[in-house]
């Protein structure tokens, strides 16, 4: 990658274009009245259409994604986005969504092929596809849950119970939802604790979310014990599905207890990130709350059909022969790291993991930290892992391979992790400025924040 | 098991990697599930497709809807996508990376973000964006959040009837499950005026759901005496010609991006913007990019700010946004650097010269009248019919029009933009004609 | 070994306080300041706010951290100090001297529900 450091706003040129529009137009300054017309020009860069494509080419070349390059990165299901899946989307772009049903009959195949298919996967009985991204949906569902109680007369069930191991989005999407978050605490072996739920229990519970394999790629084998005692008290079971994909063809949350889910479909099913987005977060329920699923309006029109499209095209390549092995084989990526490294790496629990792991920072760590370990492996042409996460462990490393990389991409990872495990017992001030092969070196984060500078100017 | 193109791995390779772990079997990788809950039917899912079985999948199920020339907004605008948007936003360097916490080798993104929200700003004229909602309804509920959020223990917003209609859904969504009180107002000042205790914001559009362009002179300075803040619900477009949300006095600017080059793909992936005041800063949900230097003195660009985000504030965030549109935000940045100040003013003139003469045009065949004779509109309005609206309807659709969508009042709507020839304007028009 | 200083007062969420008749100046100790980083931004309440003891009355932020400021004592703000602002590093730079708030007391006999120097010593251990 070489470094490039032009903004678009420094290319410009007073009087040069990049557009081509047809001629003519109305003399708005004629037009429109004084009081409601723009009065401050207009602060757009001037710049030809070969300055746009060169910048921003220039641009996608500090950029790693997943076609360049590895991406070991827990929580977050970086897997293979199949090209098949981009080229579906542009036939659809022209169809405006108001249309009448009749004129988008195709459309409405995509929606109902989806909504089985992913029944099917996870054991709910439909899905809203109105969510665009994780967290959209857990508030949804959450929406949901609390239409639910409503809709019985059960107004005091205003808190959820969140296990202290749970993404951030969970408490930030209950208490968008206007529940109080009460915080269950995982044991020694980084599972929830039956004992420490059993207490918090009663009328004013609307539900727990859980994340199954948890965020340390641990199974929560309680859950029926967990899905009983919630449905006993009157609480429903929330399933945060950004893990769903050690478990795709292999358990259903609906079969766990579940009575309401997210998946995220750029992780699970495919579909590419963006730098951040779009993403889809479809909300599926069990039976008793299907008559609720279309109350909660979160977005403008039907979601993401763009992403969902893509996601789709992703389950007909699939298939219910594919499907089977797509959990199995992340699991068996993930386990494989595991057994690899935990020699050089603290291995805080042992057991045998699904899509994903934690490491505790190095073993011999010689004032090594899991940052400098991260930023060394952008040197070495691999994203980082997610750090830092779970809070449980402080210097967590948090490792997910997904099912589309090869035995010799896991081959080369975990010999440059041993490498930099060595590197860190010979040369560590090397590592504690790490990265030295990327476009920019670290970033001065703290002058960033005091004295915010957001916009061109 | 068959070979499967996503999946790399031969049967060689699971037994040498399940030889390392120590277990004789995919299955015994998951011994710590109950063995009940592991899923032993057949998946309910059709047989795996070849490529290119699935690509005439699509196609077929492409041409079964109808190409339509697209004569309606209501929040989703039919505007040019100029070719080279989809080449650029189609980079697998773009369209594949992860969030970039990683600021090192996602220099790309968060350029282009830095860009995005420079150019939000522009348009806006307010002073700070983030780096993008979800789409444009949503970021009208995080608005309402963000007022209740900024004025201490007030609670209540009043939004305006004539906010499109699944703007107004989504925030009365938002609300009621977060116990803020939602007020819908048909006079907006004179509401404002009388005085609701708790008055946390206003949420106005500066061009409404009947296409009108909403005069707000000296709503804002009212809307602050009350101790409120003002939200603006815009089409980003438009503000290349009208006055800003800044110029009225808002606090804050929202509305959904799509018109800004991307495709209307029924509904989505769009984009919504945020904007506010220097104030406000520390209140804006969702991700921003801001710029620094590295350790050798480079400028760079970094997200920052991160305090206000849900992955380290949990439930005390501004909001629980993590994922957003960032793919559709590079959508609109290349369309607003290709477009520049001449462009966005053009394709604004455009739009008013065909949407004018559709009106106008509409009103000659003596089967409307008008509603708002004496407002201004751009490129979407709405008319009184004079004649049967489901009949209207069939017949534009039966010559491949999707135009003159029913309000809830019974009037229907039109909206005509740059991609709009004389021609079809004309045909449209003379199969009202003919009704 | 972070600092702590003698005649302030210690609340459990690292808050100290000192007394000025009945007026409560707070602020964060070494402590919480080594803990959280380089300041970047303190939220700030207003003038005149009134909270209760334990409400909390803002938040610290350092670049991958945020901390809740919890009121030590129940009573009115009389005073922001506003320089923190533009200079949050104040607080890393000189803790007991940067102090944040100073809140008029509406029930003195909160204080002796806080610790001293010596019993805080033996809290932050």
């Amino acid at each position: 990658m070489k470094y490039y450091d032009r903004l678009v706003f420094e290319l410009s040129k007073p009087g040069r274009i990049g557009f081509s529009l047809p001629e003519g137009g109305a003399d708005l300054s004629a037009e429109l009245p004084a009081n409601i017309a723009r009065q401050s020009a207009l602060g757009l860069p001037e710049v030809s259409e070969v300055d746009v494509v060169r910048h921003y080419t220039n641009l996608s070349q500090m950029n790693f994604g997943v076609d360049t390059g590895f991406y070991p990165l827990g929580s977050c299901t970086m897997k293979y986005n199949p090209k098949i899946n981009e080229e579906v989307v542009p036939q659809f772009n022209g169809i405006h969504p108001l249309q009448p049903a009749c004129t988008t009959e195709g459309v409405n195949e995509v929606y109902e092929k989806m909504d089985a298919a992913l029944a099917a996967i996870t054991g709910m009985k439909h899905f809203t596809f109105l969510p665009c991204a994780g967290a959209h949906g857990e508030l949804t569902g959450l929406m949901l849950i609390r239409e639910y109680h409503m809709s019985r007369g059960d107004l005091a069930r205003t808190k959820i119970i969140v296990p202290d191991s749970a993404h951030g989005t969970n408490p930030a999407s209950a208490a968008v939802c206007g529940l109080e978050i009460v915080v269950v605490k995982s044991k020694e072996n980084g599972l929830v604790d039956v004992e420490d739920l059993k207490p918090l229990l009663g009328p004013d519970i609307a539900g727990i979310m859980m994340t199954n394999p948890n965020t340390l790629g641990l199974f929560e084998h309680d859950i029926k014990e967990i899905a009983e005692l919630v449905h006993e008290c009157g609480g429903l079971l929330y399933y945060d599905g950004a893990n769903m994909n050690p478990l795709m063809g292999v358990v259903r949350p609906g079969d766990m207890g579940f009575d309401v889910m997210h998946l995220n479909l750029h992780k699970t099913f495919s579909t590419p990130h963006g730098g951040g987005g779009p993403g889809s977060g479809p909300v599926g329920v069990a039976d008793k709350l299907v008559p609720f699923l279309q109350t909660p309006r979160v977005s403008g029109f039907h979601g993401n059909f763009g992403v969902i499209l893509r996601a789709y095209a992703y389950i007909l390549m699939l298939g219910k022969e594919n499907v089977k092995m797509a959990g199995r084989l992340a699991t068996l990526g993930a386990n494989y790291i595991k057994e690899s490294l935990k020699d050089c790496y603290k291995l805080p629990i042992p057991t045998v993991c699904k899509h994903e792991f934690v490491f505790d920072g190095l073993l011999n760590d010689n004032g090594v930290t899991t940052l400098d370990v991260a930023k060394r492996l952008l040197d070495y042409g691999f994203h980082a892992p997610t750090i830092y996460f779970p809070l449980l462990f402080h210097q967590a490393i948090m490792i997910e391979p997904t099912e589309t990389e090869s035995l010799e991409t896991l081959d080369a990872f975990i010999e440059v992790m041993r490498k930099i495990a060595a590197e860190a017992a010979e040369d560590p001030e090397m590592l504690h400025s790490a990265p030295h092969n990327t476009p920019i070196g670290r970033p001065d984060e703290t002058t960033a924040a005091r004295q915010p500078k957001l916009k061109f100017a | 098991m068959g070979k499967f193109c996503y999946f790399p791995q031969t049967e060689e390779d699971i037994r040498v990697m399940l030889k390392r772990i120590g277990v004789a079997s995919l299955d015994d990788l998951y011994s710590d599930v109950p063995a009940d809950f592991m899923y032993k039917g057949e998946y309910d899912l059709p047989s795996a497709m070849s490529e290119q079985q699935v690509r005439e999948y699509f196609e077929g199920l492409a041409s079964r809807n109808p190409k339509l020339k697209c004569f309606v907004g209501q929040g989703a605008y039919d505007h040019y996508v100029p070719s080279v948007i989809p080449y650029i936003t189609s980079r697998s360097e773009f369209l594949t990376a992860y969030t970039p916490y990683q600021c090192e080798i996602s220099q790309g993104t968060l350029r282009y973000i830095f860009e995005w929200q420079s150019m939000i700003c522009a348009l806006t004229g307010l002073d700070v964006a983030n780096a993008s909602m979800y789409d444009g309804p949503t970021a009208a509920a995080e608005a309402m959040r963000m007022c209740v959020a900024s004025t201490r223990k007030r609670n209540s917003v009043i939004v305006a009837a004539s906010l499109l209609p699944i703007v107004l859904d989504n925030i009365r969504t938002y609300a009621k499950y977060a116990g803020i009180n939602v007020v819908v107002s048909e006079s907006i000042a004179e509401d404002v005026a009388e005085g609701v205790l708790d008055l946390a914001g206003v949420i106005v559009p500066s061009i409404n759901r009947y296409g009108v362009v909403e005069n707000h002179d000296g709503l804002a300075e009212l809307v602050h005496s009350m101790g409120a803040l003002l939200v603006e619900y815009c089409d980003p477009s438009a503000l290349a010609v009208l006055k800003t949300p800044a110029e009225w006095g808002a606090d804050i600017a929202v509305g959904d991006s799509q018109s800004l080059g991307i495709p209307m793909c029924y509904g989505g992936p769009y984009v919504g913007f945020m904007a506010c005041t220097q104030a406000l800063m520390r209140k804006l949900p969702g991700r921003i990019v801001g710029q620094s230097t590295d350790a050798s003195g480079k400028r760079c660009f970094v997200l920052t700010l991160q305090a206000r985000e849900q992955h380290i504030r949990r439930e005390k965030a501004t909001s629980n946004i993590c994922s957003n549109e960032s793919l559709m935000a590079l959508w609109c940045t290349v369309y607003l650097s290709l477009m520049g100040p001449e462009g966005m003013r053009k394709v604004n003139a455009l739009s008013y010269e065909n949407a004018h003469y559709l009106y106008s045009e509409l009103l000659k065949t003596g089967k409307f009248e008008e509603v708002f004779p004496d407002q201004t509109f751009l490129k979407e309005f709405v008319l009184q019919p004079l004649c049967d609206v489901e009949k209207l309807q069939k017949a534009l659709l039966d010559a491949g029009y999707f135009a003159a969508l029913q309000t809830e009042e019974g009037w229907v709507t039109f909206c005509a933009t740059e991609k709009h020839s004389r021609e079809e304007i004309d045909a449209l028009v003379n199969i009202v004609k003919e009704i | 070994m972070s600092k702590i200083v003698e005649g302030l007062l210690y609340s459990e969420s690292h808050e100290w306080v000192k007394v000025d008749g009945g007026v409560a100046i707070i602020g964060v100790s070494d402590f919480a300041q080594a803990e959280m980083g380089d300041i970047t931004y303190v939220d700030l309440p207003s003038e005149d706010d009134e909270f209760a003891a334990g409400e909390s009355f803002g938040a610290l932020e350092s670049v991958k951290a945020s901390s809740e400021l919890y009121c030590p004592v129940s009573g009115r703000v009389v005073a922001v100090n506003s320089d923190l602002e533009d200079a949050p590093e104040a607080i890393n730079e000189d803790p007991y001297g940067a102090w944040i708030i100073k809140v008029e007391m509406s029930d003195n006999s909160e204080l002796s529900k806080l610790m001293n120097a010596a019993a805080y010593e033996q809290a932050a251990k």
